[in-house]
């Protein structure tokens, strides 16, 4: 539901961190987002072309890599993945006391980008 | 210049996080106790409030943060008890965030709070992502919503250290399959603690307030 604003977020994140690195144009973005994030891969797409409009962002690609939900056993330390994020019981030891391992992240792996003249201010300050 | 690539792995929450974690050592140091109270609109989060002013008002020194979309309802059901309350108004934004709770802390401006219950914007998935720098969440589920809702909805009760049944005087009235509800509560979230009461008799109220007296008094210990 708040996509939108994790857009945001994301757009701020990478903008901060280009200026740092004398990049204006940014090529590729990759997000790692868990299915237990809230967030819909779909949503974020929409966000993000609805926002790259001019700018550094114009010809960026954005990669979701989603990842899985999986448990892991506390007992005899097996991960194993899963639909749902409860009654998930080992089904190497059949443990009862298994925990959320993967299915929560929801970051910016990397951005990749370049310098390119002409295309807003000059970052060197020239 | 050729591209370059740079590894950024930050989180997308990483600056409420920072936030929340400053928040979390303001509040610790005032020395109080901070719920984030979330729940469905229309679970009775304002209705509990009343009712537990009501019973710890000359005890414990509370105050209340409220959140919600449009509207200072809330916030004058709470004044009108007797206790310093703030509106937050998102204007559509889906959850409370921990820049709204440090601003709306400083709007509060009480100092000798012992209790501080921070009302999220009613919704059972999104507030559920966001830390505000609570000591812990509380979830409020209504029997008119139904025994379903815990598996359908089951992160924001995975995080509840205290799951509140509210409208239990509605049982005889509607589908709510209260062995169901045990049973799912006890298999998401095993160590969180239940209350089953009613906003509306009064009654299982005053369990409720006892264990949250107690939960203040160790705060300072």
């Amino acid at each position: 539901m708040h996509e939108l604003s994790l857009m945001a977020e994301m757009m701020d994140l990478i903008r901060n961190s280009a200026a740092q690195n004398q990049i204006n144009r940014i090529t590729r973005i990759k997000l790692v987002i868990g299915k237990l994030s809230m967030a819909l891969p779909h949503s974020l797409r929409f966000a993000f072309d609805s926002m790259a409009g001019e700018g550094i962002f114009t010809s960026a690609e954005l990669l979701i890599e989603e990842r899985e939900i999986s448990f892991k056993c506390p007992h005899c330390l097996e991960q194993f993945i899963v639909e749902q994020p409860f009654l998930n019981p080992c089904p190497f030891c059949g443990s009862l006391d298994t925990e959320i391992a993967t299915g929560r992240e929801l970051f910016i792996e990397y951005y990749e980008g370049d310098s390119v003249y002409g295309h807003q201010a000059d970052p060197s300050g020239d | 210049m050729g591209t370059k690539q740079i590894r950024l792995e930050t989180n997308l929450l990483g600056a409420n996080n920072m936030m929340a974690v400053k928040n979390r050592r303001i509040f610790k140091e005032a020395g109080l106790l901070v719920i984030n109270l979330m729940s469905s609109p229309g679970s009775g989060k304002t209705t509990l409030l009343e009712k537990t002013i009501e019973q710890i008002q000359g005890y414990i020194n509370m105050g209340v943060i409220e959140g919600d979309l449009y509207t200072d309802q809330d916030a004058l059901r709470i004044e009108n008890k007797g206790v310093k309350v703030v509106q937050i108004n998102t204007e559509g934004t889906c959850h409370l965030d921990a820049g709204m709770v440090e601003k709306a802390w400083r709007d509060l401006g009480e100092e000798n709070l012992q209790l501080l219950f921070i009302e999220n914007v009613g919704n059972l998935v999104c507030p559920a992502e966001f830390d505000l720098g609570e000591d812990f969440k509380a979830v409020i589920l209504s029997t008119t919503e139904g025994n379903d809702k815990v598996l359908k909805y089951p992160l924001v009760f995975q995080k509840a250290r205290v799951v509140v049944l509210n409208k239990i005087d509605l049982l005889p009235y509607v589908d709510f399959d209260l062995d169901a509800f045990e049973r799912d509560i006890a298999a998401v979230n095993p160590d969180t603690v239940v209350f089953k009461l009613s906003g509306r008799t009064g009654e299982g109220i005053e369990e409720w307030t006892q264990w949250l007296t107690k939960e203040v008094g160790r705060v300072n210990l």
